[in-house]
């Protein structure tokens, strides 16, 4: 995927937006901080999701990190994959690494959130 | 030399129709066990203990103990923990008819004894903290906080008072916020100075109406005593909240200064370390508590009075007590070996063994901090806290390695990677029952570890039963038994 | 000075080393303001010789069960423990190590805690159980924590009136003040209805906590208030006896989603109330909701097998204020003890010492509800090793009478607090009979308390 049309939260999650339905994962930059990666709890299907609100968590040996809604809406899909095998949350966080579908329920959430280069600098300030 | 067989499983060491323990048969008329019980809750067949002879389980614990590094054959010097050395006069004296066999709801006058040395310990621990009022309910260091956290809370809400919030600095350990917030309170991290203190400006931004407790470990962390501590109990108190000191350290201490002198208005002792519990491979701990006497009516209960008219102990719950936080009332067993530990020192052994603690933990930092640089500190109290940034940056040989190298010298690992201010952190507590010869060639082995192939170091340890486990692998599946889930 | 090195030679050639002129000088750092100018006021040193005459002394005031015959229950019991428990619990190796951090100089700690793990899964039917948790009360408590977790329901949690008293007032002391509602269901007949379990429960209550056998010694239906729990979403936690696991059917059986337990009869004297052990296990699917520690098996780089510390992410130390508990010390050297007796008993011996205090209870409640004003209360209710009687004289007269005639009775019920008409029979006292007390004991106190 391009990471030229997402968007970035400050919570390190990225979204796609495709009508009104969006995309969700996290980044690189989430993933190489938490090193390896052995657990996914993923939101159920139907349920609704609110904007900066937990909706999930991924553990890793030596940390345990919650997953923020980047928008509100219902959960119209999840990545199931992931709970067996979290490799592609590493492996290609922006492609089959998605972790959920969100219909939204108020699209004007989307613009508070960080464009790629935004993103890649608002990372480098962290990581000081 | 090692005996394989006899530590594989339990479970496979197991062969139907073996026994281990055998019962007298029933000396009472005995009645089918469905008359006595309905058939719905009996069990339908018997459970999946294994079946081994006495002999079999002997051998395969006794060989499963060797496969451990323990203060009985060991340096130690694992930061922050206080491996001291564990006077064998405490496990027989523990264990004496009389102390060992008190059942928890005998009648009082049959408790007197065992009454009157806990009151003895209350009255210790409250002149070395010079906090009054004490409890010895909490059954380790964490439920220590959580219990003077609620006490604090019932004490504002007793005045009117709703405070919301908990500050302790970054460097504190993860159990004062998992506290705070079981006790329903706000957690608010403050930053550390450069010198690694509570950094004053950052305390100060916080504080507010809503201050509840501020959690501090003094001498902290990175083993450096909190200097501005009475001013820092000044802000604390002038926002109206008050302090907590946590007393892991309180082995550097001990005749030297007390919690109560310097500021604190409630602290927690961790009787398995400063006062040699022993450790138990993990616990049993215990946590007692000491607070101000403003406090004291909220304590746990009950508490030992002495009523002096008739030199009788008794059992009492403070008035406005915020309940229990256990049954019964404290690991007594590690309370009555830190009694003995107490009675065999005396206050100018306490103060002998702050001393040799602060001495060890300052001569150790000394010949290592060429190799070792300490990033916090010139003078250390009881432990200091080394990084191996440099020689990670230089041949990539981290904290870890450097652990792990040690076990194959016979030297327990320190503490690595906390506190988390300290980048590539090692924790090193000697503690006062080591001696300088131990010391020196504790630091010459480092010395040598840093000349060593950092590839050979990163596979460290080569001598032990087993190699660096995969954690991950762990993780992903857990398997936390040895049978399958049924 | 006992426990220390340093001569005084060696002293000075360390502070030359650090660069200092004193020992003294050491301690600058605390300001002299804040510093003690005075010995502590505590007793003087004594050596092992006058502390081991000084202890003894103490424990000589006390009356133990060396002196008396031991019917004392309410939640620590005087059952057998083999010697080979001391013998294994007693050893350097285990009590002087620390938590089994360092995996490779620690697989025997970490190699026992993984069986006593598997022992407790197989004792209770549970799918995983943690290294422990400090002890009975606060099992409840940890186990109302993760419900809450686990059904994302904070609010309320229900309790049964026949849960141990100081285990309820845990729970009270840990929840309330967050605004949780502890409901309390009466007991007035021994037991539960399961009628007024319904009608307390509702669809948002985290747990409902059942102990089974219960404080007073009889067994509830278990497996059908499970279900009730269940009906509302709400999940089953069974506070049970781990010795009567060796003959009633196991939580993991009857469907319970959290099995606790005080493991004290598992080989640990009674020490006056502790250190004792937490027992803690539950359903795989809620493993990562779990307090405490876990160990898992894995395999070293070599691929040999080994064990580790697993999941520590849920602890305090990686996961600070969200933790899933904020225990750090648990009782490591207890669950060693309860280890080694569950190996030593085995599937036969703990339905041995199971069986032997049933009978044996059986029989004492027998002979005691003969003697006239004694009564057993709850008569009509299943019982397991633990009943109580009510005296017409009141249970002071009948406790030392018992005393006089060297048995320790009780705990009397007048001693507690009960919610909601819970043990409505303030001069009820428990008696609790283990495989230790023999028939010439029990006649003897019947004898007596004729008289």
């Amino acid at each position: 995927m391009d990471q030229g049309n997402l968007k970035f939260t400050k919570t390190h999650e990225w979204v796609n937006v495709e009508g009104d339905t969006v995309t969700v994962g996290i980044t690189d930059f989430a993933v190489n901080q938490l090193t390896d990666l052995v657990y996914i709890e993923l939101p159920t299907v139907g349920s609704t999701c609110e904007a900066g609100k937990v909706f999930g968590e991924v553990e890793s040996v030596k940390a345990v990190s919650d997953l923020y809604s980047p928008v509100s809406g219902e959960i119209t899909e999840v990545n199931s994959a992931l709970v067996d095998d979290q490799s592609p949350l590493s492996d290609d966080p922006f492609g089959s690494g998605w972790i959920t579908k969100v219909k939204m329920s108020n699209t004007s959430e989307l613009d508070q959130f960080m464009n790629a280069d935004e993103y890649r600098k608002f990372c480098e300030s962290e990581a000081h | 030399m090692r005996n394989q067989l006899a530590t594989e499983s339990l479970f496979g060491l197991s062969h139907h129709g073996r026994r281990g323990a055998r019962f007298p048969a029933a000396d009472v008329p005995v009645k089918p066990l469905d008359e006595i019980i309905p058939k719905s809750a009996l069990s339908t067949e018997p459970t999946g203990l294994p079946e081994v002879t006495e002999s079999d389980v002997i051998r395969h614990f006794v060989n499963l103990s060797t496969l451990n590094m323990c203060v009985d054959t060991h340096f130690y010097p694992l930061g922050s923990c206080t491996m001291k050395y564990n006077p064998k006069r405490h496990e027989r004296l523990a264990s004496l008819p009389g102390i060992v066999d008190l059942h928890p709801y005998q009648d009082l006058s049959g408790l007197q004894g065992m009454l009157e040395l806990l009151y003895e310990t209350q009255e210790m621990l409250a002149e070395i903290s010079g906090l009054p009022a004490v409890s010895l309910q909490p059954a380790a260091g964490a439920q220590g906080e959580f219990t003077a956290l609620l006490t604090a809370k019932a004490y504002f809400e007793d005045r009117g008072e709703k405070r919301t919030k908990v500050l302790f600095p970054n460097s504190a350990h993860g159990t004062n916020p998992a506290s705070a917030a079981i006790a329903g309170f706000e957690c608010v991290q403050l930053a550390s100075s450069k010198e690694g203190l509570v950094d004053l400006d950052d305390l100060k931004a916080h504080l507010d109406d809503q201050t509840a407790v501020f959690m501090v470990t003094n001498p902290n962390t990175l083993g450096l005593f909190e200097k501005d501590i009475k001013q820092i109990a000044q802000m604390v108190h002038d926002a109206g909240g008050l302090v907590y000191i946590d007393g892991a350290n309180m082995n550097a201490i001990l005749g030297f200064t007390r919690p109560g002198d310097f500021g604190g208005d409630m602290m927690h002792y961790n009787v398995h370390k400063t006062f040699t519990g022993p450790h138990g491979a993990g616990g049993p701990g215990s946590g007692p508590i000491a607070v101000r006497e403003f406090l004291a009516d909220f304590l746990p209960g009950p508490v030992i009075k002495r009523n002096s008219a008739e030199n009788e102990f008794t059992l009492e719950t403070p008035p406005k007590s915020i309940g229990r936080v256990r049954s019964f009332y404290g690991n007594i067993g590690i309370l009555v070996r830190g009694y003995c530990y107490l009675r065999t020192l005396g206050a100018a052994g306490l103060k002998a063994v702050s001393e040799n603690a602060v001495l060890n933990a300052n001569y150790l930092k000394a010949i290592l901090k060429d190799v070792l640089p300490v990033p916090n500190g010139d003078l250390c109290m009881h432990e200091f806290v080394a990084s191996a940034s440099k020689s990670k940056s230089e041949n990539g040989i981290t904290a870890m390695d450097i652990a792990k190298r040690l076990l194959d010298f016979g030297f327990h690992a320190p503490t690595v990677y906390f506190p988390l201010v300290v980048p590539e952190a090692i924790m090193i507590e000697p503690t006062e029952t080591e001696s300088k010869e131990t010391l020196d060639a504790f630091a010459e082995t480092i010395r040598n570890i840093l000349q060593e192939d950092p590839e050979f170091l990163h596979l460290a340890p080569h001598s032990t039963k087993i190699s660096r486990p995969d954690e991950v692998v762990a993780a992903r599946n857990p398997i936390l038994q040895c049978c399958e889930p049924q | 000075m006992p426990y220390l090195f340093n001569t005084p030679d060696q002293q000075q050639e360390m502070l030359q080393a650090i660069g200092v002129d004193s020992l003294e000088d050491l301690f600058s750092t605390i300001p002299s303001e804040l510093r003690l100018n005075r010995p502590l006021d505590i007793p003087p040193a004594l050596t092992e010789m006058e502390l081991q005459a000084h202890v003894s002394k103490l424990a000589e005031k006390n009356v133990g069960p060396g002196s008396r015959v031991c019917m004392l229950g309410g939640g620590a019991y005087d059952h057998f423990i083999p010697a080979a428990v001391d013998e294994i619990a007693r050893r350097g190796e285990f009590y002087t190590a620390y938590t089994p951090y360092q995996a490779e100089a620690s697989q025997g700690s970490l190699q026992t805690f993984f069986e006593f793990q598997s022992l407790i899964c197989q004792l209770t039917g549970m799918d995983v159980s943690n290294a422990s948790l400090y002890e009975g009360g606060t099992c409840v408590s940890e186990a109302a924590f993760m419900a809450m977790r686990v059904t994302n329901r904070h609010d309320r949690v229900v309790l049964l009136g026949s849960l141990h008293p100081e285990y309820r007032q845990v729970v009270e002391t840990y929840l309330t003040h967050l605004n949780c509602e502890v409901v309390v269901v009466p007991c007035v007949n021994g037991t539960a209805d399961p009628a007024d379990v319904e009608a307390a429960m509702n669809d948002q209550t985290a747990c409902l906590v059942i102990q089974h056998p219960n404080f007073f010694g009889t067994l509830e239906e278990a497996e059908q208030l499970t279900e009730i729990a269940h009906k509302y979403g709400a999940l089953s936690v069974v506070s049970y006896d781990p010795i009567s696991l060796g003959i009633l059917k196991r939580p993991g059986d009857y469907g319970a989603d959290i099995a606790i337990a005080e493991g004290q009869s598992l080989g640990t004297p009674l020490q006056f109330g502790g250190p004792y052990l937490g027992l803690f296990s539950c359903s795989q699917k809620f493993v990562r909701r779990m307090p405490g520690r876990l160990i898992g098996q894995t395999v070293d780089r070599n691929g040999n097998l080994c064990y580790v510390l697993n999941l520590q992410a849920r602890e305090q130390h990686i996961r600070r204020d969200k933790a899933t508990s904020n225990i750090c010390s648990n009782q490591g050297l207890i669950a060693i003890r309860a280890a080694v007796y569950l190996a030593l008993l085995g599937k036969q011996g703990i339905r041995e010492v199971a069986e032997l205090s049933c009978q044996k209870a059986h029989y004492a409640a027998e002979q005691l509800s003969q003697i006239e004003g004694i009564d057993l209360l709850f008569a009509d209710r299943p019982y397991f090793k633990e009943f109580v009687v009510s005296c017409s004289e009141g249970s002071d007269y009948l406790l030392r009478k018992a005393r006089q005639a060297g048995f320790d009775l009780g705990p009397e019920l007048s001693r507690f607090e009960f919610q909601n008409g819970s043990a409505p029979d303030q001069t009820g006292v428990l008696v609790a009979i283990t495989e230790q007390r023999t028939r010439e004991e029990i006649d003897r106190l019947v004898t007596a308390l004729k008289a």
